[in-house]
């Protein structure tokens, strides 16, 4: 079977590659091997975690980042697209690539961010007091959030804060499962009649603060649910992370897929890339569990697997590779360098990643394949979590290899 | 395979609790009373390896769907594990009606037998109320028709003969559908075989692949039926015969369960096995058959993907060669459950669960307004039938219907 591009895997990184070629007329395939990283989407894209300007900051990253191959220009000019790009598929961003603003975890501290989804809770600056008074409400049984945390956050941010339990009789018989009573299985719930009562308890419990805090236990395959809400409530309503699954990270996986698939995109779920052919340093086609001698032939591939989580990198007790092709990976030779004793430092094998030249192309044995590359997680060289930019290089990374490979075409014709 | 070693899987330890195989549970959206995969599968496990009274009667409310398996990031076999506890742990007996549904040769053969007869008893409303109340098979099913005449005896009277002038055969693996209720839809294929320059033949030997069977804990004889199968498909093979079918679930069951539930080895001749859509498809793309179509055919059209096509991921192989009609106005639905699972939606334990679960999908097809529903399973052609009043056809009766047989015939130049 042939395509323009064949992208392997299915999350944030590989669905934005396939959205921007298939936009541009590629007929594209993604293969996914299970569900993806975005079902613990925070709610927030962070380009780079720093205060103020993180353009800034990124011009002094060292060459090995992955976005100083694509340079502080070209990730200008690329973050300046993205939140219309969303914008187009119904999921309205908040922020600009040009001043973070900051996020409310789940624990009630803040982090620096990029975009936000719009019905989450953000500020512009760490000593910005959104509100006199507010409510932080949870859902009774409801254990992945905690709004004690939350509302010890803002108290020490000097914004009065109460917290309060709703209990619902509709919600009681997820909690013969209190282990499975997780945000997805409540936002199932929330809906119709139930999602009234909801709205009904917090006008009650509201009544003298400005705003209320919720979980996003609202809206798991459309928003709809969640503008029910808002136009029942009385107060503005702002949302906060849970832990994972994360119902707006279920949400944005749906609508990303959809729109991948309304544009023509073919998308393949729960399926293994097995093998491939390569032929004078170009990747000719690969082969998949599910599919067995059928051959998958593409002019460009994109590699979007992710890290260790996805096994986009593979670590043995001896070495890391890459599972698929075996390609060349950047990663500390001696297992002692992989890590440090000390969990809170950055761990050097959070670094580790598929080897890229600056087109972000992949190598095996040392030869570049000239019609491979690699995005996202899978990428070598820098931290997501400590530096606060994995959404940011999976985004861009996937926006600026879609980019090459049309470029590419354009200059063949 | 060594029969030990598989049965304990060991992908539960792989699984690291992020519970996104319970998002994706059909199941868990609508019935309390069931953990999900999580719980039940690589969680419960490791319990149940220290001692099996931790094993849970909810078990049987998995439908074996697989969409747990599809949507888990970490690879673990969540449903094969749930389904293999099923068959190792549980204390109950197969009740009378679990053994009336699962023996779908038995039942069919008496069946087609007298099938005026027991076509006309199922249909009347006191009988139903005396099955759900005696068997607990619930009253809003009604059974599939049964067929006069089996496809079997159909094929062997009618068609086989001229079958020998091909220099190239397939094997049809027809499954009990297409024997007792609906010998057209094995018509379809030898008509559309036959028009690409195919011969069709049966295997040596056809029991029912079993899949009724191992879900209602009747292993032993779902065991023997496989090893039945399988040598019949392995002469086949070795005659260069690859083994066709038009069941999504049939093929599923051969190929992946008869290894992982049943440890009956098919990795021989499991490449072999295939849907007739995607046989048919790799011979269209890789130009080697065309297809002329009638220009008179016009339907909007819209496909359903049955669980067991999402696990197999071969949705893109029937849904290809609907598109490739030039008259049909197609619709993808989103892929979700139906509900019925097979037997699962007959039990009157299910029946409200199993509406419930398909009920998204009912509304989708009913707000898309289409002539037909296309889908390779049977139980799905039941079950939306029945919710929304659409007919459903395979694609592959589809295709016999949208076929210029002739032209066909001329541009593949078949002489036969």
């Amino acid at each position: 079977m042939k395509f323009d591009t064949i992208i392997i895997g299915g999350g944030l990184s590989g669905l934005m590659t396939g959205i921007a070629l298939s936009k541009s007329g590629q007929r594209c395939l993604i293969i996914s091997s299970g569900q993806s990283a975005l079902h613990f989407f925070s709610g927030s894209f962070e380009l780079y975690g720093c205060d103020g300007n993180p353009l800034k900051a990124i011009a002094g990253l060292n060459e090995s980042h992955p976005y100083s191959k694509l340079g502080v220009e070209t990730i200008e000019k690329l973050a300046e697209r993205v939140p219309a790009m969303f914008g187009e598929m119904g999921i309205s961003l908040v922020g600009t690539h040009l001043r973070n603003h900051y996020r409310v975890t789940p624990l009630g501290f803040l982090k620096p961010a990029w975009l936000t989804l719009e019905e989450y809770a953000r500020v512009e600056s760490a000593e910005q007091k959104p509100w006199r008074k507010v409510a932080v409400m949870n859902v009774e049984g409801f254990l992945d959030f905690q709004p004690d945390f939350v509302a010890a956050g803002w108290a020490k941010r000097g914004v009065e804060c109460s917290v309060c339990n709703i209990s619902l009789p509709e919600l009681e018989r997820l909690r013969n499962n209190p282990t499975e009573m997780r945000a997805t299985n409540i936002a199932k719930e929330l809906v119709g009649e139930v999602l009234e009562r909801l709205a009904q308890k917090i006008n009650e419990a509201s009544a003298d603060v400005e705003a209320v805090l919720l979980p996003t236990v609202v809206g798991l395959l459309d928003k709809s649910a969640i503008e029910q809400l808002r136009s029942m409530v009385h107060k503005p309503i702002h949302f906060v992370a849970t832990l994972p699954p994360s119902v707006p990270g279920i949400r944005t996986q749906i609508t990303l897929r959809k729109y991948f698939q309304s544009l023509g995109g073919v998308y393949m779920l729960g399926d293994t890339v097995k093998c491939g052919t390569i032929v004078e340093a170009r990747l000719q086609s690969i082969c998949t569990a599910n599919h067995g001698e059928v051959e998958f032939e593409a002019d460009n591939f994109v590699l979007a697997t992710g890290s260790f989580f996805s096994h986009g990198i593979v670590a043995t007790s001896e070495q890391v590779y890459e599972p698929i092709l075996g390609l060349d990976v950047d990663a500390a030779g001696v297992r002692s360098e992989w890590y440090d004793r000390n969990l809170f430092n950055p761990q050097p094998y959070m670094t580790f990643g598929v080897a890229t030249d600056k087109a972000l192309r992949v190598s095996k044995e040392g030869a570049t394949l000239q019609n491979m590359y690699a995005v996202g997680a899978a990428l070598s060289g820098c931290n997501p979590i400590k530096e606060g930019c994995g959404a940011g290089v999976a985004i861009l990374t996937s926006l600026y290899v879609a980019d090459e490979i049309l470029n590419k075409n354009q200059g063949n014709e | 395979m060594n029969n030990e070693q598989n049965k304990y899987d060991k992908s539960f330890e792989q699984c690291v609790k992020c519970t996104i195989c319970t998002v994706y549970c059909p199941v868990a959206a609508v019935n309390a009373e069931y953990p999900g995969p999580k719980q039940a599968g690589p969680d419960g496990e490791r319990y149940r390896l220290k001692n099996r009274s931790f094993y849970d009667d909810s078990l049987d409310y998995c439908l074996n769907c697989k969409r747990c398996e599809v949507a888990c990031p970490s690879n673990v076999k969540i449903g094969d594990i749930i389904l293999s506890a099923r068959l190792k742990y549980s204390r109950k007996q197969p009740k009378l009606r679990d053994k009336m549904l699962a023996n779908t040769d038995f039942m069919g053969s008496l069946a087609t037998t007298f099938a005026p007869l027991v076509n006309s008893t199922l249909r009347l409303e006191p009988v139903k109320r005396i099955m759900d109340k005696t068997l607990a098979i619930d009253h809003h099913r009604t059974f599939p028709a049964y067929s006069g005449q089996k496809f079997e005896s159909w094929f062997r009277k009618t068609a086989r003969k001229q079958q020998t002038a091909y220099d190239r055969c397939v094997s049809y693996f027809h499954g009990c559908y297409v024997n007792y209720n609906y010998p057209k839809q094995g018509q379809d294929f030898v008509k559309v075989m036959n028009a690409i320059g195919y011969g069709v033949q049966l295997l040596e030997k056809e029991r029912c692949c079993g899949v009724a069977l191992i879900s209602n804990r009747m292993e032993a004889q779902a065991r023997k039926q496989a090893e039945i199968n399988m040598a019949s498909i392995r002469a086949a093979v070795q005659a260069d015969m690859p083994v066709l079918t038009t069941s999504s679930t049939c093929t599923f069951t051969m190929r992946d369960e008869y290894p992982h539930i049943l440890q009956v080895d098919n990795a021989d001749v499991r490449e072999k096995i295939m849907l007739a859509t995607k046989f048919i498809f790799e011979l269209v793309d890789s130009g080697k058959v065309k297809l002329a179509f009638r220009e008179d055919y016009r339907k909007r059209i819209a496909y359903h993907t049955p669980c067991h096509m999402e696990k197999l991921g071969w949705s893109i192989y029937s849904t290809s060669l609907l598109r490739m009609i030039p008259g049909v106005d197609f619709v993808m639905l989103d892929s979700q459950c139906c509900g019925i699972a097979g037997t699962y939606g007959f039990k009157s334990e299910n029946y409200a669960y199993s509406q419930k679960i398909g009920e998204p999908l009912f509304n989708q097809i009913k707000s898309t307004e289409v002539d037909m529903v296309a889908t390779d399973c049977e139980t799905c052609k039941w079950q939306i039938e029945m919710s929304t009043g659409v007919v459903v056809e395979n694609p592959i009766s589809i295709l016999a219907d949208a076929l210029d047989v002739e032209q066909t015939r001329k541009l593949n130049n078949i002489n036969i």
